[in-house]
């Protein structure tokens, strides 16, 4: 019997207001792997990512998305996040008043519910979440705070990953995590990153430089040039793309086209 | 627009769960107003000539006067001899003596409204004046507050039972020659909620009045007048429903509190009056006088409001600073949703020195609802070191809804302090969507970023006030969400 893939994408077309962004992806992840997707600015990268999320304001012309054998595309983004689908956002965004671990409990009860499971009270949250920030090194403080306000520019990334490792999705995306962070936010991160890698967990870590693939270490890697996928290929590929620049494909795609 | 503000706007058409009429045979005064009219209110009540002499002056002065048009709100004119200025729910004999013999209908209204008045049910540390159209049906706990010394009762038995202390303070704070609706209001206000709570006595549990208009068109007029005598302590709390009607109805009250030297009140309002239907047809025109004497030096007063109904709000409840270092605070959270529109905001007049006050406003607009804040902070020459801190802020829910701010800040001596912050903004489709993307449902998530814009209103309140009023907001804004 072959493994059922998480996510399975095929000739996905999507555009904003007319304009084709996405011009046929072809994906496939499997449980427990790794996919990174590069490419230059303008390339479809974060439309990609939005559109897997649900984000509104997006025309899906043509294709389907698959995850775990369900219409994705069909799903409410609520309902998405609840089936295990995570979105680390490019820019988390800050929700005054209210507090962050609230957000946080609503959010994973919210699942929890989903699946039959009981709701967690505040005592059992609170110990879920005294265990899972040791993993991103969050001082205490942050969980008193707002969601995301007043947050450092490293703080709101590292509050993605915390909550990603609280929520515990089977497929994590991971939009330009890495854009923002000093070295040191970057290693902390990517430790977070790789600490919820497991066969039940697969991630696509959608990056425009190789340097945050050194930490995430992906399984596949993708050249994502105009809303299409030009080059797929194994770990080394991403630093041949550094080495080379992203014009040696953009080129070698003229030349074959 | 995009379709995240479509459902937006769709999730804020809101239902009115306490639209019901109780079916229950009333006495009604003639439609219309005169000096007859005047008499029938006052004998029905079977007051003291002095107070029919009050009545009439003030009846005769607003005679003189024409309504406001300042507010920023549009509303055909009020035919004010259209309307019945008396309504009560027919008395079996010499009417209720104690509860038990309150027609069960009223009880089952007010069960209803979520307000047991019956011994058992009653909720605990808070005693409950339930007003129905124009008379009180009930208050409770009086004998538990007598103990202390603390009077609370309804203003017919106030006036004919606390005669001297009536006379002393009402209009005291809010003369008859106030405004047009005071005037109205001290022409024919019917009842309404009277607290004295004597020399240094912390009064040992919340009070609260619940109005209720029921019959058609009839407008309610309450008066509610709280005396804290030195050192002593209240918190009151008023909440206020009506039936869903087509046409608009009047309520016109009038709120005056005394707070002598060290004491202390702190007066809390959840109204939710039938706001109207989602084409403005209907709904209570919500006209108030609302004002407090901070009397005695280090006294206080504090008033939270949170005004969720009404088809239109009209209501400034102010402060006057006259002791010494006495404090005047406002807290507000004003929804519009539909047609609704709200003028509101509060006055804090400082006259003592040291005096200190704090305002802090929050207006959600939604729908096609219209939501200003008008306030004045006047700072009188005597006010030496005075201290004010106003913040007023405004969120939009989608593209048709206003808000809009305006300040007034007179300030006559060089010594003190006004701080003012404003700010608007508007729940982002942002927020929502990464609400969303969490798991989180659109509906909880407008909730919850509402709700956290009015946490700092909300942490005023008491506590299981706050809790109704935090559901009371996801009712008014989702519909679906309670």
């Amino acid at each position: 019997m072959s493994k059922q893939p998480i996510l399975e994408i095929k000739d996905l077309n999507a555009g904003v207001e007319g304009k084709q962004i996405l011009k046929g992806i072809n994906l496939t992840i499997n449980p427990g792997e790794v996919h990174a997707v590069m490419g230059p600015n303008g390339s479809g990268k974060s439309t990609l990512a939005s559109v897997l999320a649900g984000r509104d304001g997006y025309d899906i012309t043509s294709g389907s998305v698959t995850y775990r054998g369900k219409d994705l595309l069909d799903m409410d983004p609520e309902e998405r996040a609840r089936e295990g689908v995570f979105l680390a956002f490019q820019y988390p965004v800050e929700i005054p008043g209210v507090n962050s671990t609230y957000f946080l409990k609503a959010a994973l009860n919210e699942i929890r519910k989903h699946h039959g499971q009981p709701e967690l009270d505040a005592i059992e949250f609170l110990a879920l979440v005294k265990q899972k920030m040791k993993l991103l090194e969050l001082r205490d403080d942050l969980l008193k705070r707002s969601v995301n306000e007043g947050f450092s520019g490293g703080e709101k990334k590292r509050n993605e990953i915390f909550q990603m490792a609280v929520l515990e999705p089977k497929l994590a995306i991971l939009d330009e995590t890495d854009s923002g962070l000093d070295i040191d936010a970057l290693r902390i991160v990517s430790d977070g990153v790789n600490k919820l890698r497991s066969s039940d967990h697969s991630q696509l870590v959608i990056t425009h430089y190789q340097r945050l693939l050194n930490y995430i270490v992906p399984d596949f890697v993708h050249v994502l040039v105009d809303g299409r996928i030009v080059k797929s290929g194994g770990k080394e590929l991403a630093l041949e793309l550094e080495a080379k620049g992203y014009d040696w494909i953009i080129k070698g795609e003229a030349v074959a086209a | 627009m995009s379709t995240a503000t479509e459902t937006i706007e769709d999730l804020v058409k809101q239902e009115y769960k306490y639209g019901f009429v109780t079916d229950i045979e009333s006495e009604s005064a003639p439609i219309g107003l005169d000096e007859d009219i005047v008499r029938f209110i006052s004998a029905k009540k079977q007051e003291p000539q002095w107070m029919l002499d009050w009545r009439l002056k003030a009846y005769r002065h607003w005679l003189t006067l024409t309504p406001p048009t300042w507010p920023k709100v549009e509303y055909p004119p009020v035919d004010f001899q259209a309307i019945s200025y008396y309504s009560a729910p027919k008395k079996k004999g010499d009417g209720p003596k104690s509860l038990d013999e309150v027609d069960p209908k009223l009880l089952e209204t007010y069960e209803k409204l979520g307000i047991p008045l019956r011994e058992h049910a009653r909720l605990a540390g808070v005693a409950m004046d339930a007003v129905f159209d124009s008379v009180s049906v009930g208050t409770t706990f009086k004998e538990a507050l007598a103990e202390k010394g603390v009077i609370f009762c309804s203003m017919s038995e106030a006036v004919r039972e606390h005669p001297e202390l009536v006379k002393k303070y009402i209009g005291s704070v809010v003369p008859y020659t106030d405004n047009f609706y005071a005037a109205l209001n001290s022409a024919v206000f019917s009842d309404g909620s009277f607290c004295f709570i004597p020399k240094g006595v912390r009064c040992p549990m919340e009070l609260s009045t619940y109005f209720r208009i029921n019959a058609s068109n009839t407008g309610q007029f309450e008066r509610t007048l709280i005396v804290a005598e030195e050192g002593s302590h209240v918190s009151y709390l008023e909440g206020c429903t009506a039936p869903m009607r087509d046409e608009n109805q009047l309520h016109a009250a009038v709120v005056e509190l005394v707070a002598m030297e060290k004491a202390e009140i702190k007066y809390s309002t959840v109204q939710n009056w039938y706001p109207g239907d989602e084409n403005g047809k209907g709904g209570i025109y919500n006209f108030v006088t609302k004002r407090g004497l901070c009397k005695g030096r280090d006294s206080k007063i504090c008033w939270t409001q949170v005004e969720t109904g009404s088809a239109i709000t009209w209501k400034y409840p102010s402060c006057i600073l006259l002791g010494d270092n006495s404090k005047g605070e406002f807290y507000s959270v004003a929804v519009v949703n539909n047609m609704q529109q709200a003028d509101t905001g509060t006055k804090m007049i400082h006259i003592g020195k040291n005096t200190s006050s704090t305002i802090v406003s929050k207006g959600i607009s939604a729908g096609r609802g219209q939501n200003s804040y008008r306030g004045l902070v006047e700072i009188r020459k005597s006010a030496e070191n005075a201290r004010n801190f106003s913040q007023c802020d405004s969120m939009l829910i989608g593209a048709k809804c206003g808000a809009h701010t305006f300040p007034y800040i007179e300030v006559k001596n060089t010594s003190s302090s006004v701080e003012h912050e404003a700010t608007t903004s508007k729940i982002g489709e942002d927020q929502i969507f990464y609400c969303n993307a969490r798991g989180i449902a659109t509906q909880d998530a407008v909730n919850m970023i509402v709700n956290g814009f009015c946490k700092e209103v909300f942490k005023e309140l008491p506590m299981e006030f706050a809790v109704e009023a935090q559901k009371l907001l996801g009712v008014s804004l989702e519909g679906s969400v309670g």
